[in-house]
């Protein structure tokens, strides 16, 4: 993969690995992360991706390795409202709560205004902006638990999307929405890093949908098993298939084309 | 109807303090139904029970108590049972409601204990336990002025940290909202509020004044806002017509507020009939 030289990494993982207790959930990942890629990653249920994931949100301390983001060290990074994170459990909330799409998205900002501080008039061009880049304007004033699961989890976006930041991390982001809202959800993701130019980092088990929106694949089950761009995982993606999730998938992909690899580790919803 | 509360001054007292009790227990009550938390609203209230059974039992036998409002002591025993239900919630994550029965047992158990001793039931503990048009002090119409005021400050500073951790908890931590604080902080709120509500409402019936008027409310509200503008208005009309008609009815007032809000919910439901709450 060819690099621009002048553009620094987004994000820096050397040498990472998490335990609980003696079990090892991710073991020596060296990942790098180039300002401005969608990286896809990629692994069945229990590879290590949450951990991975919530290392580099500092909500994990690992063992060994050092995370840096945007050329800082973990530590030392205090600059949180550059990091969106839209988490798995955003489609479990309560859903019967009585709040507008305009308010859940204006949540975007509490962290960001800090205590003691109201929202000003700015803030709010903002909330509506962040409403419209996710496609969701015509929802404004509609109470959240009233939107299908797709356009519930758009809303989740547009909350990390509104203070602006420069990496997007989302986790399996697209749990308990249906198919055709899946693609289209992509479509939108694919914008926003063309775009806007945001660092995008999709955790998911489905590799089939994805493969055609992210620019870049790094596939992990405990290690890294593979990191490069998308077409070059294309290539590749039968023996990544078997190495990640195991023999029975291998005989069943000789027999299958590619679209339905996401019906095989899709079984066992996390 | 309404005048007679503004020709003698322990009526206006009452009129005043029911508005502002009609303010603060639907406010802080949305807060509590959106984080399934309603019960609390009863718990606290037993524990006031026996806040203010120990404040009229320590009258008895010491001068110093009897010339103290039985409400001071009552909000002690409420803010304390407030903690104690943060702590027990904490100490059984996957039983958090079990801190509910834990201190609503407590409550009435230490409360008859208290009341037998001080040789049973007066009249001045069934005002407690169903509210009075006609008890309330101008030491009380102060004591809830200043929480009012207290109340309203810290909605303002905190409602959106509140509303963040009521929607979505580990988000709001995640973005660096003290979760610990500000929890600690409303329950106290709450438990204040009922404490105070409990001249007006009664120990038995003030969880009413914090949930029925939000459960109206939800009915009708697009959006959190909107939550409180409905809330607040239901809490009010029932405050202020509970009141008045339970002065001229001769009833205690705790029970006519109740039957008001019931109106409302029942109107509300057959209004609202089809909409998914």
């Amino acid at each position: 993969m060819e690099r621009k030289k002048e553009r620094p990494y987004v994000l820096e993982i050397e040498n990472l690995s998490y335990s609980y207790g003696r079990r090892n959930a991710i073991e020596n990942i060296n990942l790098k992360i180039d300002e401005g890629s969608f990286l896809g990653l990629v692994g069945p249920n229990g590879s290590g991706k949450s951990t991975l994931i919530k290392s580099i949100l500092g909500l994990l301390t690992p063992q060994k390795g050092s995370v840096k983001i945007f050329g800082k060290p973990l530590n030392k990074f205090r600059d949180w409202s550059r990091i969106g994170f839209v988490s798995q459990k955003a489609n479990s909330f309560n859903s019967g709560f009585p709040a507008t799409v305009y308010e859940v998205v204006s949540m975007g900002l509490y962290g960001k205004i800090g205590m003691f501080r109201f929202l000003t008039k700015k803030h709010k061009e903002k909330i509506i902006e962040a409403i419209e880049q996710v496609g969701m304007e015509d929802y404004i004033n509609q109470n959240i638990g009233q939107l299908s699961g797709g356009q519930q989890q758009r809303v989740f976006i547009a909350r990390a999307l509104v203070s602006e930041p420069s990496l997007l991390i989302l986790d399996e982001p697209t749990v308990g929405v249906d198919a055709r809202s899946v693609n289209n959800f992509y479509t939108m993701l694919k914008q926003l890093n063309e775009e806007k130019g945001i660092t995008l980092i999709l955790v998911t088990h489905d590799i089939g949908a994805m493969s055609e929106y992210v620019t870049d694949v790094a596939c992990i089950n405990k290690f890294l098993h593979f990191h490069g761009g998308a077409q070059e995982f294309e290539f590749q993606q039968e023996e990544m298939m078997s190495a990640l999730y195991g023999h029975d998938v291998q005989v069943l992909t000789h027999n299958h084309d590619h679209h339905h690899h996401h019906e095989y580790d899709g079984g066992a919803p996390q | 109807m309404i005048q007679v509360f503004f020709q003698y001054d322990f009526l206006t007292y009452s009129l005043y303090t029911g508005l502002m009790i009609g303010f603060m227990a639907p406010f802080l009550g949305v807060f509590l139904v959106v984080r399934r938390l309603s019960l609390i609203s009863d718990a606290l209230s037993h524990i006031t029970l026996s806040g203010i059974a120990f404040s009229l039992l320590l009258g008895r036998y010491y001068p110093f108590f009897a010339g103290l409002n039985p409400l001071y002591m009552g909000m002690a025993f409420s803010v304390g049972g407030a903690l104690f239900i943060e702590r027990l919630r904490n100490v059984y994550r996957y039983y958090k409601e079990l801190a509910i029965p834990v201190i609503m047992s407590a409550g009435i158990g230490a409360g008859v204990v208290f009341i037998s001793l001080a040789d049973g039931f007066n009249n001045d503990l069934f005002n407690y336990l169903f509210g009075s048009v006609i008890a309330i002090r101008q030491s009380d119409f102060q004591l809830i002025g200043i929480l009012t005021i207290v109340v309203s400050i810290m909605i303002i500073l905190f409602y959106k940290e509140w509303f963040f951790l009521s929607f979505d908890e580990d988000q709001a931590v995640v973005s660096g909202i003290p979760k610990r604080v500000l929890h600690t902080l409303f329950i106290v709120m709450v438990a204040l509020v009922i404490a105070a509500s409990m001249r007006v409402v009664g120990i038995l019936l003030v969880s009413s004044l914090m949930t029925l008027p939000v459960a109206a409310a939800i009915r009708w509200a697009r959006g959190f806002r909107q939550m409180f503008v409905y809330a607040v208005i239901f809490g009010e009309i029932s405050v202020v017509t509970g009141l008045v008609s339970a002065f001229h009815l001769d009833v205690a007032p705790g029970g006519m507020i109740v039957m008001v809000n019931i109106l409302i919910l029942l109107i509300s439901l057959a209004l609202t009939k089809g909409k998914q709450g």
